[in-house]
């Protein structure tokens, strides 16, 4: 299937690596200082050894320490310093990333694109373009690792947690679980297929037909009643959802929220946790009535939304 | 305290003074209800042993399966199960309390002038806890095991497992309280009973690094227990602690048991440092280099163990920002070890090096250790930890520092004061034949981890992808070498027990208070308790002297042949 060790499929993997053989030379070189001095000594001052064994004056052991101990300071301040703007540039995805729903259960990968094509253990994704994964698990703490990508990142319940790449090298490419779930946590993998833009537009269309995520999502929405409350001409007093995704929201004990997917969950499931300013806390709990995929729809149809209430 | 106690001892064993500790009373009873410190060191010693063949049994059959990327001996289940009984016996049962348990406990009350621990008797209760919560953890292994891995992750700890959770988790629960109940003894020890003239810049590093490690004891270990508690709340009486659809929070486990974790891991390595002082300083024949960097440098790593947790938690989903500042930390912490290892390497200059057992153990470990160290910055590095965490580089990195340092240096401070401890002294050259392949083995067991590691080998897999498999198999061929490395002290100083010369009360010619009394020490350490009047490791009194005159001999002596 996979037979490469270490394959690299995209540009940053190769500056990660550059880091990493970078700190495998500095320590190389320490290693064998380290090695060299025990060995130099042990032998030289062996005893008996006719070395000459002179009496250092205690203050220049003293410089001699401080001396090291800046060193290493600074060191590893450097090291850190490198790593930590690596990292930092990376937080923050692109907006026009490409939106990947990943739901992770004992012990398999559940994977949604936006346009409603849904996958098992395979993750197909086009290069030279942002991808983001948007990821949550429906009982335990998983974690996907996509070792080409140098990438891993927990999936917990109850919780979404996002990666993000560009990928730039097609191919076929290792898709684990990382943190261990269970029994046959050796057997949750699966392969991340990365093709050309191109290539990825045609398997996509060739994929069966379904209603893309946002619209399964205002059928549930209809069919769970959230819509009669949340219409704009409704009756009951309820938040209109138009052009809440991403952006703050002001709560009735005076907190502000982003509204982001672990926000529009909880309202979904824990209603009275974040009541929005001026409204009644009334809203019933969707808590064992609605599955992990249909929150997911759910909130892709809000996101939708976002959308639209941002063209008008 | 430990007077009455000394008393009531004296009050059964009537003129025990002067024989040695062995001979005071041969039944079984007379083992098993002491409260001297050097028999109560010695069943932890047994009980230890016991455990660290029970986990090496274990991962020799883990080690096995994977030379088949298929897997070919074991379920996925039994799988589980091996990996975790190898995890939480060793950690648990093996690793944290060997050296303090074992060598502290005979060690701690001789280097310091006093008679025995503080509290004698919870001394002998803390073994017997330490023998009730192993009991639990048996008794999971044979209803069937428990496939949690050590560090029983939730919510698939509380909720998922369909093992036995909870009587592991117990026995875990319960040896902490042994851990507790030394480190408030050794901290006692330590304050209340030093001899005359043993002033706190007098201490032995061995002795510092006890006291070190016992302050982390006391303050870590209720935050373990506390965590496995919650575990066990959860998953028998069903609070919603970790579920996060009933509101609970599945990371907080991470936050807790991570907060005593990380600072176990100096629990393990930090009497490993007090060990290879003592061995370094005697075998070099100098005074350890720079001895006042080298108690802050105990201390520091202590307090700031403290607050680098968050390093295990860098892919969990928390801030990326609380991520940066945990990897400055983590960082921080490594200054401290950096210090140690020079200070251990310049000890060696000037000196009259020989090369006992206890110093080869002592400078394999000064070499995995450094490795260990740096690979520790690997994973302070965030970027390279996302990559690597969870794989089989976190497998080698920890091995290195827990089994490379923490086991090199409970054999070096085992064959050092072995003639101390029996009287006899052992085949020499089995020794160093052992420490060699020790040190080979371990290279061959764990370097292919790191390479694997980096090619994205997942840890805790038992089938694989086929590309990792040579480097497996070479780990595996590792391992084979270290078990029977492992078997061959059980040999000769089963040996040396039974027909080994005897010792002589110093045979290294070493400083230090437990060489003053006789080899083995009579049931109440010294007959005379000794007054204290310099500092430690004076291997070479004429230079600390600043005058000149009193120099000259000394150099010339260093020349001679």
């Amino acid at each position: 299937m996979i037979d490469e060790f270490a394959a690299k499929a995209s540009e940053y993997a190769g500056s990660w690596d550059r880091f990493f053989f970078a700190l495998v030379a500095v320590s190389a070189v320490v290693v064998a200082a380290v090695f060299v001095v025990i060995v130099g000594f042990s032998i030289r001052y062996r005893k008996g050894s006719d070395a000459y064994r002179p009496t250092l004056p205690k203050s220049l052991g003293f410089e001699i320490e401080i001396g090291w101990t800046a060193a290493t300071a600074f060191a590893f301040l450097f090291i850190f310093w490198w790593a930590a703007s690596m990292q930092l540039r990376e937080i923050i995805p692109p907006r026009d990333a490409l939106q990947i729903h990943v739901l992770a259960k004992q012990w398999m990968w559940k994977l949604q694109h936006s346009n409603g094509v849904r996958e098992i253990n395979e993750l197909h994704a086009p290069t030279g373009h942002p991808v983001q994964l948007i990821m949550t698990s429906d009982d335990v703490i998983h974690s996907m690792f996509l070792p080409s990508l140098r990438l891993k990142q927990d999936v917990l319940p109850g919780r979404y947690t996002y990666i993000w790449f560009t990928a730039d090298k097609p191919g076929v490419y290792h898709l684990m679980c990382a943190e261990f779930c269970g029994t046959q946590h050796s057997r949750m993998t699966g392969r991340l297929i990365l093709m050309t833009p191109e290539d990825y537009s045609r398997w996509l269309a060739a994929q069966p037909e379904a209603d893309n995520l946002a619209k399964r999502g205002e059928a549930l929405f209809r069919s769970l009643g959230c819509s009669g409350c949340h219409a704009p001409n409704s009756a009951v007093h309820a938040p209109d959802l138009h052009g809440v995704y991403g952006h703050p929201v002001h709560l009735s004990d005076g907190r502000v929220v982003n509204a982001d997917e672990a926000y529009i969950r909880d309202s979904i499931l824990l209603p009275d946790k974040d009541v929005v300013a001026g409204y009644q806390p009334i809203m019933p709990s969707f808590r064992g009535t609605v599955s992990e995929d249909q929150i997911i729809e759910l909130i892709a149809y809000v996101r939708s939304l976002a959308w639209e209430g941002r063209q008008e | 305290m430990s007077e009455t106690a000394i008393e009531s001892a004296r009050d059964e064993e009537p003129g025990a003074v002067t024989a040695s500790y062995l001979v005071a009373g041969h039944t079984l009873k007379s083992w098993l209800t002491t409260t001297d410190h050097k028999r109560i060191g010695i069943l932890y010693a047994l009980a230890i042993t016991v455990f660290f063949f029970i986990g090496g049994i274990a991962i020799g059959l883990v080690r096995l399966e994977l030379m088949n990327p298929k897997g070919a001996i074991l379920s996925d289940e039994g799988y589980n199960r091996l990996f975790s009984l190898h995890g939480i016996v060793m950690v648990w049962f093996f690793l944290v309390p060997s050296i303090p348990a074992t060598l502290g406990n005979f060690l701690l009350p001789l280097m310091i002038g006093a008679r025995d621990v503080a509290f004698p008797r919870l001394n002998l209760i803390s073994w017997y806890i330490y023998a009730v919560g192993a009991a639990f953890t048996c008794y999971a292994i044979v209803a069937g095991g428990v496939d949690t891995g050590w560090t029983f992750y939730t919510p698939y700890s509380s909720l998922y497992s369909n093992s036995n959770v909870l009587a592991a988790a117990l026995g875990v629960f319960i040896v902490g309280f042994s851990s507790i109940a030394t480190g408030v003894n050794f901290i006692t020890t330590t304050h209340m009973l030093r001899a005359p003239g043993m002033t706190w810049s007098r201490l032995p590093l061995m002795v510092w690094a006890l006291y070190a490690t016992s302050i982390v004891m006391v303050l870590a270990t209720p935050v373990l227990a506390m965590s496995l508690l919650l575990i066990i709340a959860e998953r028998y009486f069903g609070l919603p602690l970790f579920n996060p659809s009933e509101g609970g929070d599945p990371l907080l486990f991470q936050h807790l048991f991570w907060f005593y974790s990380h600072p176990a891991v100096y629990i393990m390595v930090l009497p490993a440092m007090g060990v290879v002082s003592e061995v370094f300083a005697c075998f070099a024949r100098r005074r350890v280099f720079g001895y006042i960097m080298m108690v802050y440098a105990i201390m520091a790593i202590a307090i700031v163990g403290f607050l680098v947790w968050g390093h295990h938690m860098f892919v969990s989903g928390e801030s990326q920002y609380a991520n940066v500042v945990f990897s400055f930390l983590s960082f921080a912490v490594a200054v401290p070890s950096a210090i140690k290892v020079f200070n251990w390497t310049a000890t060696l200059h000037r000196g009259q090096v020989t090369f006992e057992a206890p110093m080869l153990y002592a400078l394999g470990f000064l070499g995995l250790f450094t490795i260990g160290g740096l690979t520790g910055l690997f994973l302070a590095s965030i970027p390279i930890d996302v990559h690597v965490t969870d794989t089989y580089f976190v497998v080698a990195h920890f091995h290195y520092i827990m089994v490379g340092g923490s086991v090199s240096a409970f054999f070096a401070g085992l064959h050092f004061w072995w003639p101390k401890i029996t009287g006899r002294l052992y085949s020499e050259a089995w020794a160093r034949f052992a420490a060699i392949v020790m040190f080979l083995g371990f290279n061959t067991t764990f370097l292919p981890q790191f390479i694997m590691g980096y090619g994205g080998m997942p840890r805790r897999y038992h089938v694989y992808p086929q590309e990792f498999q040579v480097y497996h198999v070479i780990s595996s061929v590792g391992a084979l070498i270290l078990l029977s490395a492992y078997l061959l002290p059980l040999i000769y100083l089963g040996w040396s027990l039974l027909y080994g010369t005897r010792a002589g009360d110093n045979p290294w010619d070493a400083t230090g208070l437990e060489w003053q009394t006789s080899s083995p020490p009579p049931k109440e350490n010294f007959e005379e308790i000794p007054v204290v009047n310099a500092g430690p490791y004076h291997y070479h009194p004429a230079e600390e002297a600043p005058d000149a005159a009193r120099r000259e001999p000394q150099e010339a002596q260093g020349r001679k042949p």
